[in-house]
């Protein structure tokens, strides 16, 4: 790091003058005091430069789309994830009307109008009907924006539990993630980090009643169909339980409790078999068999080949490893959850141990 | 009694430069000059530039060849780069750094630092500032608050790597992140000293403003520079504070065991004593300033363009005080918005719905303006300098920018893509970028006003432009998607996801066009340094140019003009305006009239 701001200098400095010297060199000043100051010739040139700037534009988004659409998150895996999915769609489309209506007009009128000598422009300094126009169309546009925004947003934190609700305590902490199911009460027990101890590493109160059923795990498991109540903790420093499958987040905040609802609609499997996914994970699989070879090339171990499973990720920066803080998530059935909790060790179970 | 007392002053400054004979460091180092600060502010701005471009060429690489080695991350990142593999850590540390500088160090200072200085006295008709002690105390401080920023990057443990925003407990705890040790100590001491420096600047720009405007200069025939510039240090002065306050609390928690931010932490093996606090509070307070921030960088850039744009166009700015009005109102919404940063920080979801509400009407003020800016080109005669083109560059990426702003201002969309790189895609666009244009624009178009009628080199600015306009939109348009993708950002590397190995080719093609655009930052310093020594000189106002700064003399006084100050007459775009006969222009064959000549017989007075 000493070196660091030496020689960034230094090549940075030495770069640009050598390298440069030879531009500057083709753009030999002439005599004239205006020949700094863009002439016809300039304008013509950056004029069509503009038109073909907006096409390069044009041109790029049309190839991100192209080459890159199919790299974006599947359908939503959870009911209210559908309504955000919905109106990303929409404001989508009309960003990108606005956008692409715009950016003509700008780069258009730049090329149109390019400076000629002799050419008047029109004295127009303000025009109060025009002004009172795109003023309100903005208005009367984001006005429905806001309104649906605001009634999806209100959906999905309004939380409304029922006796169905599974209620989900998730642990976070530098660097991993820990599930904890309130069990047969469905209530979990109270806790603090005052009172991590040993296997204990939840700070749950042991004294608590409601905490004698509760099951501790590292793999999150959801029966699909029935709605979670997430209920979100944090031992050391802020981190994000972000679950971009679900369209669900929501930070983990040392000393507060933070939650998040939402129904898982589809299963790992049915996740797994849909086209999307088997087209995505084709694609990342030959990547891996790609890699694969040099890695073995220079003696290594090959790659393992994908298999989708949801995830649960960290999104706000907590450490070194905050890159590499993930958590599998199962969606199954019911039967399936229900086989599968039974097999977990109890709180009680685990401390007797 | 005032007007008795503002010619006492005017005849103090006359003979000013007659019986002061100025060292060499009275003039270069501490100068009291307003154009020398500006210069001042400039150089190190720039400087500041070079270092925080350059950190995010190195974690760019990282990002794109997470399993390659680069020899010359040891010699750039020594003992974090060993064997050229970046350390995690210092990967956090380079994109907190590049955050701070490029945020503070650059696009504030450097920006509205260089052009409120430059500019303001220049365009009211104002000897100096009203204040040129504090002017230069504010620059020191600036400077020290730099030097001490790149001092942290040589400490032990690493700088600061709690991401730009520094959120507690992260940022408080050394056991946390090797990097919240000294080097974070350095980070909140050379904040605390940027805020005051910027507190000073700013106070004493709103001061000459409203005080030391020349007669006739009456606030609605303000260039929109000044008014930008004006509202910018208003903002400031109203938000750093609370800046301020924070950084003072987390030093509390951190060196005397407070706990404002903290509370039932377990961390290395013990439970700490703190209890009660909330890092959400520290959430509130850094974002009370951090997103006026976002318009402290922004507004000064498309005032900036307000005034290059109607000059090159040859026509007025369209709708002046529609321009003015929505600088007001951004400036007041920019205020009442900053929880869109924390819809999913815990907060309550109804304060979610407000934030969303206020966010999503500072979107009508903002197309407001593009609409004006397009209008003003429209019908033009347009003189396409290469600070013109970098003006045309911001309105396209404000727009492109400002449109993804819509998506990530409505909460409910927020949750899925907040924290990934869909963010860092707009923040660049519709700030970084956009403000870096502003900068460019600027620096082009008032290079002969600093250095003396020296002008850059018009051909290698074009180079610059296109270079940089067709490398920002490749860097940017593309990382939309791996945010689409749910990438989120500050991730060392993402190879520990096998589900977004499909995500490589384009960080690679990002990466690529980030070397391309700063390799275009090459040119420009090349013509930026070399220009002043050997630019050629030009004509005393060589985009002829309404506004006051072209009418003093090309050589440097201390006082701005020989003699008195001239008076102004009428507002700043009266360019192409026709006589009552429409034969002509008011002043025959010139397509423009100075702030400064009167109203003539054979033109009509028009409310503006």
């Amino acid at each position: 790091m000493t070196a660091f701001l030496v020689v960034l200098v230094i090549i940075l400095f030495g770069v640009a003058v050598m390298q440069m010297g030879k531009i500057f060199q083709l753009s030999k000043p002439k005599s004239d005091p205006n020949s700094e100051v863009a002439n016809d010739k300039d304008n013509n040139i950056n004029g069509w430069l503009m038109i073909m700037f907006v096409l390069f534009i044009y041109v790029l988004s049309i190839i991100c789309f192209w080459k890159w659409g199919n790299v974006m998150l599947p359908e939503s895996a959870s009911e209210h994830g559908i309504g955000i999915d919905q109106l990303w769609l929409y404001s989508m489309i009309l960003i990108f009307v606005v956008g692409i209506i715009t950016q003509w007009l700008l780069h258009y009128f730049a090329f149109k109008y390019r400076g000629r000598k002799g050419q008047r422009a029109t004295f127009y300094a303000d025009n109060d009907k025009l002004e009172f126009i795109w003023t309100i169309i903005p208005v009367i546009v984001l006005a429905g924006l806001i309104i649906y925004g605001l009634f999806t947003w209100t959906d999905i934190m309004n939380i409304e539990e029922d006796e169905d609700t599974l209620v989900v305590e998730l642990y976070a902490y530098q660097f991993d993630w820990r599930a904890r199911y309130a069990g047969a009460d469905n209530t979990l027990g109270e806790a603090n980090v005052r009172l991590i101890e040993g296997v204990n590493i939840l700070g749950v109160d042991t004294s608590d009643p409601n905490s004698q059923d509760d099951v501790i795990v590292n793999e999150l498991h959801l029966p699909v169909g029935r709605q979670v109540l997430f209920k979100m903790r944090s031992q050391d420093v802020l981190h994000s339980a972000y679950m971009p499958h679900f369209r669900a987040q929501m930070n983990c905040v040392p000393g507060m409790i933070t939650q998040f609802a939402f129904t898982p609609t589809k299963t790992t499997l049915e996740m797994r078999e849909s086209e999307e996914m088997i087209d995505k994970v084709n694609r990342i699989n030959a990547i891996r068999t790609e890699k694969s070879k040099e890695l073995i090339a220079q003696g290594d171990e090959a790659l393992e080949s994908y298999v989708f499973d949801y995830l649960l990720l960290c999104n706000k920066i907590c450490g070194n490893n905050h890159y590499n803080m993930q958590m599998k998530i199962v969606v199954e059935t019911e039967e399936e959850y229900e086989a599968w909790i039974a097999q977990q060790a109890t709180l009680a179970k685990s401390l007797q141990q | 009694m005032s007007a008795h007392a503002h010619d006492h002053v005017e005849d103090h400054h006359d003979d000013h430069g007659h019986h002061h004979k100025e060292t060499f460091v009275t003039k270069y180092i501490f100068s009291q000059d307003h154009k020398m600060i500006s210069k001042q502010y400039l150089i190190t701005g720039l400087f500041m530039g070079i270092i925080g471009i350059a950190m995010s060429l190195l974690f760019r690489f990282q990002l794109a060849w997470p399993d390659k080695q680069f020899t010359f991350y040891e010699v750039f990142l020594g003992k974090w780069g060993e064997d050229g593999i970046m350390d995690p850590s210092v990967y956090l540390a380079l994109v907190t750094i590049h955050g701070t500088i490029m945020v503070f160090f650059v696009l504030t200072a450097g920006l509205s630092g260089t052009f409120s200085n430059l500019l303001i006295p220049l365009q009211i008709g104002a000897r100096d500032m009203a204040s040129g002690f504090l002017n230069m105390i504010s620059y020191w401080l600036f400077f020290l608050s730099s030097v001490i920023m790149v001092l942290s990057l040589f400490v032990e443990a690493g700088p600061a790597s709690a991401g730009w925003t520094i959120y507690p407990p992260l940022s408080a705890l050394p056991q946390a992140i090797p990097g919240s040790g000294t080097g974070m100590t350095l980070w909140l001491v050379s904040m605390a000293i940027f805020i005051a420096s910027s507190l000073l600047g700013s106070l004493n720009y709103i001061v000459t403003v409203i005080n030391l405007r020349t007669k006739g200069m009456s606030m609605t025939r303000l260039p929109l520079t000044i008014w930008a510039f004006f509202i910018t240090a208003v903002i400031g002065v109203v938000s750093f504070p609370v800046l301020l306050s924070a950084a003072l609390l987390l030093i509390m928690d951190r060196s005397f065991g407070t706990s404002f931010f903290l509370s039932d932490i377990y961390i290395a093996g013990e439970v700490l004593h703190n209890q009660g606090g909330s890092p959400v509070l520290f959430e509130h307070l850094f974002w009370f300033l951090g997103h006026p921030e976002v318009y402290i960088v922004l507004l000064p850039a498309l005032g900036i363009t307000s005034e290059i744009i109607a000059t090159n166009s040859r026509k007025p700015i369209f709708g002046y005080r529609a321009m003015v009005a929505s600088i007001l109102a951004i400036a007041f919404l920019s205020t009442i918005v900053w929880g869109h940063h924390m819809f999913i920080s815990g907060m309550n979801p109804f304060l979610g719905s407000v934030f969303t509400f206020t966010t999503l009407l500072i979107a009508i003020p903002s197309a407001v303006k593009a609409f004006n800016y397009i209008t003003t080109l429209w019908k033009g005669n347009l003189q396409l300098n290469p600070a013109m083109l970098f003006s045309i560059g911001l309105v396209s990426t404000f727009i492109t920018g400002g449109l993804t702003g819509i998506l990530l201002g409505d909460s409910a969309l927020d949750i899925n893509v907040h924290d990934t790189y869909f963010v860092v895609a707009h923040f660049h666009l519709v700030m970084g970028i956009s403000a870096l244009y502003g900068l460019f624009a600027g620096v082009y178009h008032w290079f002969p006003k600093m250095f003396e009628s020296r002008m850059m080199n018009k051909n290698l600015g074009y180079v610059h432009f296109w270079i940089t306009a067709i490398g920002a939109y490749g860097v940017f348009f593309p990382m939309h998607f791996i945010g689409m993708a749910g990438l989120p950002r500050r991730y060392y590397t993402n190879t520990e996801f096998p589900y977004f190995d499909d995500l490589t080719d384009v960080n690679v093609v990002i990466t690529f066009f980030a070397l391309f655009s700063a390799a275009g930052q090459v040119v420009f310093l090349y013509n930026f340094i070399h220009s002043i020594f050997y630019g050629k000189k030009g004509p005393q106002n060589p985009w002829n140019s309404n506004t006051m700064e072209w009418t003093a003399p090309i050589k440097h006084i201390h006082g701005n003009w020989d003699g008195p100050i001239p008076h102004v007459y009428r507002w700043a775009y009266d360019y192409s305006k026709l006589n009552k006969d429409e034969t002509d222009y008011v002043v025959p064959g010139q397509d423009y009239v100075p702030q400064t000549l009167p109203l003539q017989d054979n033109e009509e007075e028009l409310n503006h």
